[in-house]
């Protein structure tokens, strides 16, 4: 492992520093303020028009399109899968001038695996899983473990693994630690997400060092939440963890990933939390490989207000295909 | 227009403007607009253009208001004066009501007005200046409905002639014209030549829904018509521009008895703590020096940071400042647009070019700017000495200046370091430093983690050179009410000192000799002069006083500001101290009541019991006079505090020697203020009798001093005074004494003389006039 300034080229993956609790420990996380910050991103900027249409395809290209639910089953998977090759219907894209166009990537349960990684076989969508005891992350360590290793086997190439909210709430940031870096070893070449289950933290300093953490330890990306909290991806939370990431960049050079999941709906959020990325971090916070969405329904008002867009008229769900 | 797929290479923002085909529409139906008196709009004798600063381009012609036209709108609004006092609170609220609604009603249109005739971004008047316009109307709606048992006894001021400036068009009238109404007076407004736009679609509207008619009136112009304005028969002027003019229009209405409220100048500072969210304050200079162009009054344009995080925060004020977007100002992601006018634009060059040629580091974006109107790129200063000129002007454009404090004291010591004190800042995520430099600062708005925040239910205005009086909130309505009333008592002429020996002094005759001398710093000064004066009354002489100069006020005004210690004190440990007075009185009232009577005095022995009855009644209020927790926004602790001014002077009436300068003194040291005080001319020995009361009673010296002499021109020296922060006067000389104020721009009280025994020579009224109100915002949450 790296210890403190590597000079990486590209997007080099992150191979993580030792613990480093001096870079959060004084951090100063002003909420209100972070509030003020984020309730104004959105009125001081706006995309109108051919670029509204552009920037909502954009969103297309960074969903990652989950399912996650007790009642998932392989045809919904595959259903899911047809949907993310195919986000918009074909009208659609050719009226906006597109050839192709797929999401981000899927996101499944791990046994959904391999139904995913067949459907989405001749492709280049990645398969994301869920992993470590999602969503509460209360299993043994070494089960975790396990359960990151087996969805690798089945073919995932992104694991979003949650963390164990206690060692943030104690303050056990060597545990924490710990605990992200051997994920990441048991991930392997996959791509490890680290949701810090921010609902559960509370506080934006938690945010901010659990942030911090997770990317000391090596994770590729951090992630809001699971979906499963009682409060999910919010604006000032994001606000705080792109912060850190850009912090982390600025130490060690290495570009981390942001990816805000759950409780977003809208075309409008999906605008909204690009003009985050662009305006703290930059255009480079807009491409997939540094920028997710974890949505579901998402992607429906995203296709609706395209068809608007070509046509004028306002659309119906019940005319495009379901995810 | 390019495609999806070259968007997004580019992941730009793209064009995305505001229509503006409705106001157009407003603004071509109209011919030259003509002022607004007496409910309808009339023409003018000549016109001028108004521009688009983004553009250039004419968007109307105005009329020249003339004296005539003046005139005309403040005898309409003497007319409707009666009406309109005399209408119930409840009938005022409902119109005010009204006026909120109105503008809601209507919020765009003014938002793109406003953006059209300023220059200033729709984000900013489209989310902040109109919902706040609403606001303050519908926070003085409900000042009107419970003014009479909000504020007992009180009148309306009468006619208010205010004058606007040009930063925040319709904010300002807001500011101006809502608490004016609510209290019951009728206006004339005169709007910033460069914006008035605003204030005559706001006078349709009130045309619209009826407003009695000579209640509001608009006359638009340039300076000449507001000098115009502060010349006539108006019974206030409230005026909100320049400090330069606001000494101006001090000295146009000294004397004149018309009520003075000045929102002026600031440069504020803006101070950063090494233990601060150094993000937060790179967003809080955004919204402070690079919101409205820079050009606000309370701007944060001193950038004080801890040396500790000077690197650090500096980078990011860089990365932040290049995300800045400059332009189109009705485009809807325009962070900053266009500078009001060509002139200022020049001025703001100037002013940087030379803060660059003395010295400074200019970062400037690196912004691509519009080919045609007013534009100026932000930027800040670095490696700025005290002395350079963009630490001590007022730039009024989007530069702050970046200098670095080792210790909060410092940091104190540096936001204190000027003329002004409109406002300030404070970054920290300490509470304890974040309160203890928020108290310090000397300013009568300071925010904490927050700045540039606005609420109708705070006071906004200014100490120092910043102006006076405060508008928003209670402290707001103040402004346009009148205290009650007092029946004004002709004042004994004082006596012209006479220098000359007097065979018949009885000094011998009482044993041994008394020698009033002066009290500076609590010890007993002889005059700077060499000089003494009879003490004469009854063709007696009674003593003889010492003649003080301008050089013995020099003296105590540096003792006064010695006696820090006072200020900082507990309203207990004050109370205890004028306590411990009046005891010492007491003991010796009928010495005292002797003395008095021997002199001539009516009713010494009642002006002595009183005396000590006032002691016990401002002993009282030392502790319990005090602020408010203003509500303004959700998850924020406003406070509203009365600070005392520090130095006062005080220049006392020639009448009721011992009773008329205790009531004033008492209620100005009750508050913490020290002071330097002119005893009756004709009776000082009332006043240089109580030194040894003084000092038996734990008054720390320099709390008082006193000067004993001739009164103007001892007032006048105090009033000249620059380190004199407010002068209470009591006698003929009111002109001279608010002329010679203007210089530092001090708070002045022109005291009647009155019955001084009775009700009306003490109260809150007193109080009230010996603080200024901080407002401090805490905002919180975790």
């Amino acid at each position: 492992m790296a210890t403190t300034k590597a000079a990486p080229h590209g997007n080099e993956r992150n191979p993580g520093v030792v613990l480093q609790t001096d870079w959060f420990e004084q951090v100063a996380v002003n909420t209100q303020a972070a509030e003020r910050r984020a309730a104004t991103l959105t009125t001081r900027r706006t995309v109108k028009k051919e670029w509204q249409a552009a920037w909502l395809v954009n969103a297309i290209r960074c969903i990652d399109l989950t399912t996650l639910s007790g009642d998932d089953t392989p045809h919904r998977v595959e259903r899911l899968c047809a949907k993310a090759r195919q986000p918009l219907a074909p009208h659609i894209l050719e009226g906006l001038g597109l050839e192709r166009l797929h999401t981000g990537a899927v996101c499944v349960y791990p046994t959904m695996v391999p139904a995913a990684v067949r459907a989405l076989k001749g492709t280049s969508i990645p398969v994301a899983s869920v992993a470590t005891g999602f969503p509460a992350g209360l299993m043994p360590l070494p089960l975790r473990l396990a359960e990151i290793r087996y969805a690798v086997d089945e073919g995932a190439e992104e694991i979003d693994i949650v963390i164990t909210r206690a060692h943030v709430l104690n303050g056990d940031w060597q545990a924490l630690y710990d605990e992200v870096a051997q994920m990441r070893e048991a991930c392997g070449a996959a791509h490890l997400k680290a949701i810090l289950a921010t609902g559960d933290l509370k506080t934006l300093r938690n945010v901010y060092k659990a942030s911090m953490v997770a990317m000391q330890a090596g994770a590729d990306f951090i992630k809001t939440s699971t979906g499963k909290e009682g409060v999910n991806a919010t604006l000032p939370v994001s606000l705080v963890m792109v912060r850190a990431l850009r912090d982390y960049r600025d130490r060690t050079g290495f570009r981390i990933g942001f990816k805000p999941a759950g409780g977003m709906r809208s075309a409008k959020d999906a605008i909204a939390w690009q003009i985050l990325m662009k305006e703290e971090l930059g255009n480079a916070w807009l491409q997939p490989d540094l920028f997710r969405l974890g949505a579901s329904s998402m992607l429906g008002d995203i296709e609706r207000q395209l068809e608007h867009h070509l046509t004028g008229r306002y659309a119906a769900s019940s005319r495009h295909a379901l995810a | 227009m390019p495609t999806v797929t070259e968007i997004l290479e580019t992941m730009d923002y793209g064009p995305a403007p505001e229509a503006t085909a409705e106001v157009d529409k407003w603004l071509r139906a109209h011919g030259p607009f003509g002022h607004f008196i007496d409910g309808a709009f009339v023409p003018g004798s000549e016109y001028f253009a108004v521009y688009n600063p983004a553009s250039g381009t004419e968007l109307a012609q105005v009329a020249q208001g003339s004296d005539t036209d003046v005139q005309a709108a403040v005898a309409a609004a003497r007319a409707a004066l009666p009406g309109w006092s005399a209408l119930p609170g409840h009938d005022r609220a409902r119109w005010l009501y009204a006026i909120a609604r109105g503008i809601q009603k209507r919020e765009r249109f003014f938002a793109v007005l406003e953006t059209l005739d300023n220059g200033k971004t729709i984000r900013e008047t489209r989310d902040i200046d109109v919902p706040l316009v609403a606001r303050h109307f519908y926070h003085h709606a409900g000042w009107a409905e419970m003014l009479a048992e909000e504020f007992p006894g009180h009148r309306p001021v009468g006619v208010c002639g205010q004058i606007i400036p040009w930063n925040f068009p319709l904010l300002m009238l807001a500011w101006k014209i809502a608490p004016a109404l609510a209290a019951g007076n009728t206006v004339v407004l005169k709007p910033a030549e460069y914006t008035p736009l605003t204030a005559l679609a706001f006078a349709e509207m009130l045309a619209e829904i009826g407003l009695p008619k000579g209640v509001v009136n608009i006359v638009t112009g340039d300076g000449a018509t507001g000098a115009a304005l502060v010349a006539a028969d108006v019974d206030k002027i409230a005026f909100t521009g320049s400090t330069e003019v606001g000494r101006i229009i001090r000295r146009a209405t000294a004397g004149t008895g018309k009520k003075l409220t000045l929102e002026l100048g600031g440069k504020s500072p803006f101070i950063v703590c090494a233990d601060a969210d150094l993000d937060a304050a790179v967003e809080g200079v955004v919204d402070a020096i690079w919101f409205n162009q820079g050009q606000i009054c309370c701007a944060g344009s001193r950038i004080l940071v801890q040396e500790s995080v000077e690197t650090a925060f500096t980078a990011k004020l860089k990365a932040r400042l290049a995300k800045l977007r400059v332009g189109d100002p009705l485009d809807k992601s325009t962070d900053m647009g266009a500078i009001v006018d060509p002139v200022q634009l020049a001025r703001i060059r100037d002013l940087v070019a030379q803060g660059e040629a003395e010295g400074a580091t200019l970062h400037q974006a690196q912004c691509a700017l519009p080919q045609t109107g007013s534009f100026f790129a932000p930027g800040f200063f670095t490696n700025v000495a005290p002395a350079n000129i963009v630490a001590q002007e007022e730039i009024f454009g989007p530069v702050a200046t970046l200098t670095t404090f080792r210790t909060p004291d410092e940091a104190v010591e540096l936001a204190n370091n000027t003329r002004y004190g409109l406002a300030g800042s404070v970054w920290s995520e300490n509470i304890n430093l974040a309160l203890d430099l928020a108290s310090q600062v000397k300013a009568g708005v300071l925010w904490i983690n927050c700045t540039n925040v606005f609420d109708a239910g705070a006071g906004f205005g200014g100490y120092r050179e910043s102006g006076f009086g405060r508008e928003g909130g209670r402290e707001g309505m103040l402004a346009y009410l009148s205290d009650p009333a007092v029946a004004v008592r002709q004042e004994t002429a004082p006596i012209p000192p006479d220098t000359a020996p007097h065979p018949d002094a009885p000094a011998i005759a009482t044993g041994i000799d008394r020698t009033a001398k002066l009290y500076i710093g609590g010890a007993q000064k002889r005059p700077d002069s060499g000089y003494s004066y009879a003490v004469v009354a009854g063709g007696h002489t009674l003593g003889l006083a010492g003649l003080g100069n301008r050089k013995d006020i020099r003296n105590a005004v540096e003792a006064a500001h010695a006696a820090k210690g006072w200020g900082k004190a507990t309203g207990h440990n004050r109370a205890q101290v004028l306590y411990f007075l009046a005891e010492n009185l007491a003991q010796r009232e009928a010495e005292f009541a002797r003395r008095l009577a021997e002199a001539g005095v009516p009713d010494a022995a009642e002006e002595v019991a009183v005396s000590i009855r006032r002691a016990f009644y401002y002993a009282a209020q030392a502790d319990k006079f005090d602020g408010a927790v203003h509500s303004t926004k959700t998850a924020n602790v406003t406070l509203a505090m009365p600070e005392p001014f520090g130095v006062m002077g005080i220049a006392s009436p020639a009448d009721a020697p011992l009773l008329g300068f205790l009531s004033l003194v008492l209620p100005a040291i009750a508050m913490g203020n020290r002071v330097v005080a002119v005893p009756s001319q004709n009776m000082p020995l009332a006043a240089t009798d109580l030194y040894q009361v003084f000092e038996t009673s734990d008054l720390p010296g320099g709390v008082v001093n006193i000067v004993t002499g001739a009164r103007d021109e001892l007032a006048k020296t105090l009033a000249q005074h620059d380190d004199v922060v407010a002068l209470w006067y009591s006698g003929p000389s009111a002109r001279m004494v608010e002329e010679e104020s203007a210089g530092n721009l001090k708070s002045t009280w022109i005291v009647a003389n009155r019955n001084w025994l009775g009700s009306e020579g003490q109260g809150r009224g007193f109080l009230l006039r010996a603080t200024q109100i901080k407002n401090i915002w805490v905002p919180y949450g975790e």
